[in-house]
């Protein structure tokens, strides 16, 4: 019972449950799942269908995050791909063709991939600092997206494009299936290889983990690039939902959303040791956390105030100070009981 | 004799120039801002001809008056080695809640008051969370642009206007100079007085030393007997408070409030106090190179306006001059390190 209350996971999974059980109180509805044709509805599946998008960001930013590092550019990557995969399909003679779509995607995948590269590349070679090499991307992105874009927001029609967000395979959103295969691939290729454990070690320690031979520059730059790539495709995500490549909208405040999910699963923003089954519950319980705000009738733009409170609380309970605190005022305590006992 | 002469006399020649570079260092980042400045409006007067009239160079201090108030703020801040991002939120947050109380008849000499406090508040809760829960200044402050943009739509969803005439002098009144048509409005003057009040406290007061010993190294500072918390939390306070005051400054340019103003302001300050020469490490940077780099930012809006061209090509290019000015940055602290 005891290793149960002190896993690592337990305050996350806790803050998830409670959500989840608060909402459920507040209206039933929340956890019915009907069913139309063959397609499932739900609140529940809508929130496994939202969140695609912030689990992509965020798996990229909790490697990034285990590197000592910080990704500011998601939400201008995402609008830069999007931008990108919008005006390739919108230029072409046959929108709904899955070989123009796949093409489309691919290649602002990889426009995604080289400027996570290029934030890599200013932070491993360069060195600067991590807040300031992406945000300078942050700055131009969006500027980039907009002159892609001609200022306007592109819409398309193609079917094989809205089928990425919109799309339902046995019953479930397509989009669910996208952020399954993503965490799949992250949790085999950081835990199934050395790269996780040769990422926290770049984290804990820079300097010790280049001297035991670590090639911490090329880890540090790949990091960086997984996080492009994984924002690249939140873009193709986010597009699909709206069928419109809006460069100013798209992944706005994304990044803060990303941190504040890999944080609430647990990572330290001090880099070292990542969990993804912690980021995973991290970006439900924030997109469980949205649609709470948005049920409660509370405009959506004050949600915000409501994620500022969540920041506070998970900060202050990371806090060493404050744990340092509860655990003396423990500790205070339990030499009574013990003279007590004796 | 004349052996022993002559490097003497070499060195002579290039000696003032060399002790003066070595001995104000910290200042070239500065310089160089300040001839980046200079080539900006020598290319804009060569390519539009009328680029350097009183008309424009007036309205550079006019349109950019709450940006100098935030960047003296966030140089503060930047000093001790944190950062601050929620200054653009707080502008918006104290903006609208400034407006609604001015809208409901409350006098403004007890409004702008208000105001400024609000900011410190906030400016308080940051550095309390950095200094006494470690905190990153990242998140902490993080958390309080969520809060405070938030709070602005909580005031209200929609503009308030503001029709406050002692708020709108602020912004109307043209006081016009000698020379041409130059003109200022008393927010340029407050801008002004800002950036004077904040470079001589940063260079003649306790606090102000206190502030760059922290940026330099906070656990010497702290052996020193300095009061690094106390100085710590006075330098949020005071990008808290430049963040009312900006949010006075910038309802009376809009004569409104609007809960999504300053969306992204908090980086393009960060950029322009890093234009300036303030190393983000900390320790080293002055208001006045603040000052000069919110100038070209306004320099690089106006010329990008006057080209006709989107303005998304701001952002790019103050993108841009930043990723320029962090790689010189980090030539200079290699090459200070080496030494």
């Amino acid at each position: 019972m005891k290793k149960i209350l002190t896993h690592r996971l337990m305050l996350p999974i806790a803050a998830l449950v409670a959500l989840i059980v608060i909402n459920t109180i507040a209206r039933p509805s929340f956890v019915s799942v009907t069913v139309k044709g063959d397609q499932l509805y739900g609140p529940l599946i809508d929130i496994l269908r939202n969140s695609a998008p912030l689990m992509l960001v965020s798996l990229g930013m909790m490697i990034v995050i285990s590197t000592r590092g910080i990704d500011l550019s998601v939400g201008a990557i995402m609008a830069v791909s999007g931008a990108v995969a919008l005006t390739i399909i919108d230029g072409s003679p046959t929108p709904n063709d899955l070989g123009t779509v796949l093409g489309a995607i691919g290649i602002a995948v990889l426009i995604g991939m080289l400027l996570g590269a290029w934030n890599g590349f200013l932070v491993a070679v360069v060195g600067v600092q991590p807040i300031i090499a992406t945000l300078v991307l942050m700055l131009a992105g969006r500027g980039v997206a907009l002159l892609i874009t001609g200022g306007f927001i592109t819409t398309i029609n193609s079917a094989p494009y809205k089928f990425m967000a919109q799309g339902y395979v046995i019953g479930l959103p397509f989009a669910f299936f996208v952020s399954v295969a993503a965490v799949a691939l992250v949790a085999l290729i950081e835990r199934r290889t050395a790269l996780g454990v040769l990422t926290e070690a770049v984290g804990i320690n820079p300097e010790a983990s280049r001297l035991a031979g670590v090639r911490s520059r090329g880890i540090i730059w790949g990091a960086y690039a997984a996080s492009g790539v994984l924002a690249g495709f939140a873009g193709i995500l986010y597009s699909s939902n709206t069928m419109a490549a809006d460069s100013n909208a798209a992944g706005l405040y994304i990044e803060l959303y990303a941190i504040l999910a890999v944080v609430l699963g647990g990572t330290s923003l001090m880099g070292g040791k990542f969990t993804v089954a912690g980021t995973v519950i991290g970006v439900f319980t924030i997109e469980t956390l949205r649609s709470t705000i948005l049920f409660l009738g509370v405009p959506s733009a004050v949600a915000p105030l409501f994620l500022a409170v969540a920041v506070v609380i998970v900060v202050l309970i990371q806090s060493p100070r404050l744990r340092s605190l509860v655990t003396r005022t423990a500790q205070g305590a339990r030499p009574n009981t013990s003279e007590v006992a004796r | 004799m004349t052996s022993v002469q002559a490097p003497l006399e070499k060195a002579d020649a290039f000696g003032p120039l060399k002790r003066f570079v070595s001995r104000r260092a910290s200042w070239i980042p500065v310089f160089a801002a300040l001839a980046l400045l200079i080539l900006i409006f020598i290319a804009g007067q060569a390519y539009f001809g009328n680029f350097l009239t009183p008309r424009v160079i007036s309205a550079l201090l006019l349109d950019n008056a709450y940006l100098f108030i935030l960047a003296v703020g966030m140089t503060f801040v930047i000093l001790t080695g944190g950062i601050d991002l929620s200054v653009g939120a707080v502008m918006a947050f104290t903006g609208m809640f400034g407006a609604s109380l001015l809208r409901d008849g409350v006098p403004s000499g007890i409004v702008v008051p208000v105001m400024l406090l609000l900011g410190a508040a906030f400016g308080l809760a940051i550095g309390v969370l950095v200094q006494y829960f470690d905190v990153q200044p990242f998140i902490a402050s993080l958390a309080a642009m969520f809060a405070a943009r938030g709070l602005a739509f909580m005031v209200s969803l929609d503009s308030i206007k503001v029709e406050t005439p002692e708020i709108l002098w602020l912004q109307s009144t043209r006081i016009q100079g000698a020379p041409g048509s130059f003109y200022i409005t008393p927010t340029g003057i407050i801008a002004l007085l800002v950036v004077l009040v904040a470079a001589l406290v940063l260079a003649y007061t306790r606090f102000g030393r206190t502030i760059y010993a922290i940026g330099g190294n906070e656990q010497s500072a702290r052996l020193m007997g300095l009061p690094v918390v106390r100085s710590k939390l006075l330098a949020y306070v005071v990008s808290g408070v430049c963040a009312g005051l900006a949010g006075v400054v910038f309802t009376a340019y809009t004569g409104a409030s609007y809960p999504l103003n300053g969306m992204g302001t908090e980086l393009d300050t960060i950029a322009a106090v890093v234009i300036g020469g303030t190393l983000l490490l900390g320790g080293s940077g002055f208001v006045v190179g603040s000052m000069i780099g919110v100038f070209v930012y306004g320099t690089i809006k106006t010329a990008i306006s006057f080209m006709g061209a989107d303005q998304s090509w701001t952002r790019i290019s103050v993108g841009l001059l930043l990723l320029l000015f962090v790689v010189v940055q980090r030539i200079i602290v290699a090459r200070s390190d080496r030494r």
